[in-house]
């Protein structure tokens, strides 16, 4: 003890470096465990592509998918639901889907590739907080939106809406467009979900 | 008589139990002048208790897996001798705890028990709600219904706002799933509850280290008899106070077991009609909102209209008490001396509370939820932004020197 007195210096040099090399030790078990919450082999390995039969689909109604456990919506979409998208630029947030998520062949006002227009994929989860808005997709009174209602889709969560486009409409908690996933066309009647390389 | 005191000086010569008994019952001198909100304190320990109890025995038939939760939850409530009961006493306490700590963080606010020295019984009071909050969450996830599962998914992606790998750690999958629900448990009946007592604990610690608060705000330890010691205005806490917290208890568990047996969902507020239908996740329910305990601030997200912003506003919400002790300027603790311009914000805080915790309940797309919730948001944050002025240029009557 006397003689720790009389090398303050080295006595502490000591301290730090057991407290160091016992801070590296803890950081080191605690590796592990935290990682060990990170998705699995077998969650990771659940993400593969989905098939969809789009050719059911009456215009004007959608079916709902499932792929990696979020719902998929394809929309097929009338001529008239068509017509409006233009028309509702001046409304829309970000109407270009210049910041929102999609594959580039989608980019556009359909948000849909150019050999089906009409046929509207998208991750049917809410950009705010990860609701599944529902179909509002009459146009006016018929959706219980009020007259003005361009058709399209509402969250009930927060009530984000986005229209026909899944563009999400301005002052919106939703900061962005709905998410298209990327997706491919293996014939006229039927689509793969999470993979846009042709025909794999 | 002979042998149980021979056998006491035997275990207090091991162990400090007479020493401890007398420093935190028999001779913890509190206040004389406690009211009716001093109840809520002890009753949060015994919901504690009636959580950690019922709890043990619903692990016993749950089942923590996506592919059988529900039903599991529903074979307690069908098959399982009296497991419905079980079942209603843990529910109901869920909702119960926070009755009553939002009570007890009212008799705080009102009686300035917050401020010098008691700022650390204050933060570590936080922590607990807090935690209490977290495991309230995880909790509600467990019965794998669709307001569990959304809900969730809504809590999550406020993660996800911030941090998306962080989000993604957390749920354990891309989406809410088996593995979810699975930590989820591990936290809820575990991990949790374990820092929850400990905080309890710790908050019982410092409070009994600086003695209580009372409804005068007078610190009795200021007056003590010249002989004994002992504050004028104190009281032993056994036999006075645990008598009146047991008078406390029974009517608490008449209101409670009231609710259990006859309104365990309490109109959808305690238990929500879409979680009695399981889980599925490609469909939202029509109107999501979280248990009335969170609706408030889930008022305050939803009425901002940015993502992020939303979240930070809910969070600083939250986290804002945690600054109460430093931004009160005031001369007097208790609601009792201060002026009006306290008593008028306190009152305007409150209703805010409450029209923002109905506006969570509530359908979104009405005309009037999210500018209500706006104002009503505008008033919850100025009730502490403004604090440090309105509480200094308040006009305090003297304090009295003895509790009368």
């Amino acid at each position: 003890m006397s003689e720790a007195q009389s090398v303050p210096g080295r006595r502490r040099f000591l301290v730090g470096a057991t407290v160091t090399i016992g801070a590296v030790g803890v950081a080191a078990i605690g590796t592990p465990f935290v990682l060990s919450m990170l998705p699995s082999a077998r969650a990771r390995a659940a993400g593969g592509p989905v098939e969809a039969d789009f050719s059911k689909i009456e215009p004007g109604m959608m079916i709902t998918q499932e792929w990696r456990g979020q719902p998929i919506w394809l929309v097929n979409r009338t001529p008239e639901m068509m017509a409006q998208l233009a028309k509702n630029a001046g409304l829309l947030s970000d109407p270009d889907s210049s910041d929102s998520e999609q594959p580039e062949y989608c980019k556009n006002i359909n948000r849909a590739t150019t050999e089906h227009p009409n046929l509207f994929v998208a991750v049917g989860i809410c950009t705010h907080l990860g609701c599944s808005p529902v179909d509002k997709m009459k146009v006016g009174e018929g959706s219980g939106m009020g007259s003005d209602w361009p058709g399209g889709f509402f969250c009930p969560c927060h009530g984000s809406k986005y229209d026909m486009s899944g563009r999400v409409f301005k002052g919106m908690p939703a900061p962005l467009n709905l998410r298209i996933p990327p997706y491919s066309f293996l014939s006229n009647a039927r689509l793969l979900v999470g993979s846009d390389k042709k025909g794999a | 008589m002979k042998a149980t005191s021979r056998l006491l000086g035997w275990i207090d010569a091991r162990f400090p139990l007479t020493s401890v008994w007398k420093e935190h019952l028999s001779e913890y001198y509190a206040p004389k002048n406690f009211n009716f909100w001093y109840y809520f304190g002890s009753l949060a320990m015994l919901v504690l208790v009636i959580q950690i109890v019922t709890g043990i025995f619903l692990t016993m038939n749950y089942k923590p897996d996506a592919r059988f939760a529900f039903a599991s939850v529903e074979y307690i409530m069908r098959d399982v001798d009296y497991g419905w009961l079980i079942r209603y006493m843990h529910s109901t306490g869920a909702s119960m705890f926070f009755v009553v700590v939002y009570l007890h963080m009212m008799r705080g606010l009102m009686y300035g028990s917050y401020r010098k020295p008691r700022e650390l019984i204050w933060i570590l009071g936080m922590a607990i709600y807090l935690c209490l909050m977290a495991e309230a969450f995880f909790g509600y996830l467990l019965p794998w219904g669709q307001m569990s599962y959304w809900g969730a998914q809504v809590i999550v992606s406020l993660v996800d706002a911030i941090s998306p790998p962080v989000a993604l750690w957390i749920r354990g999958d891309y989406v809410i799933g088996d593995a979810t629900l699975n930590r989820f448990f591990a936290f809820h009946v575990i991990a949790l509850p374990l820092v929850l007592v400990m905080l309890v604990f710790m908050h019982i610690v410092a409070l009994h280290e600086v003695g209580s608060n009372n409804p005068d705000g007078i610190e009795i330890k200021e007056k003590k008899d010249p002989v004994t010691g002992i504050p004028l205005d104190g009281i032993p806490f056994h036999p006075y106070y645990t008598v009146k917290d047991i008078m406390g208890v029974v009517g608490f568990l008449a209101v409670y077991f009231g609710i259990i047996f006859f309104a365990p969902e309490m109109g959808g507020y305690f238990l929500e009609d879409n979680n009695f239908i399981p889980a599925d996740p490609l469909k939202t329910p029509l109107h999501i909102s979280p248990v009335w305990y969170f609706t408030p601030f889930y008022a305050i997200l939803r009425a901002i209209p940015q993502k992020q912003l939303g979240v930070l506003a809910m969070g600083v919400a939250v986290v804002i008490f945690f600054l109460l002790p430093w931004l009160d300027r005031g001369l007097v603790k208790s609601i009792r001396y201060r002026g009006n311009l306290f008593k008028v914000a306190l009152g305007l805080f409150v209703l805010a509370f409450l029209i923002l915790g109905y506006m969570g309940t509530q359908d979104p797309s009405l005309w009037y939820v999210n500018p209500v919730s706006r104002v009503c948001a505008l008033v919850y944050f100025g009730f502490f932004v403004l604090m440090p002025i309105y509480t200094r240029l308040d006009k305090t009557k003297p304090v009295p020197g003895r509790v009368v």
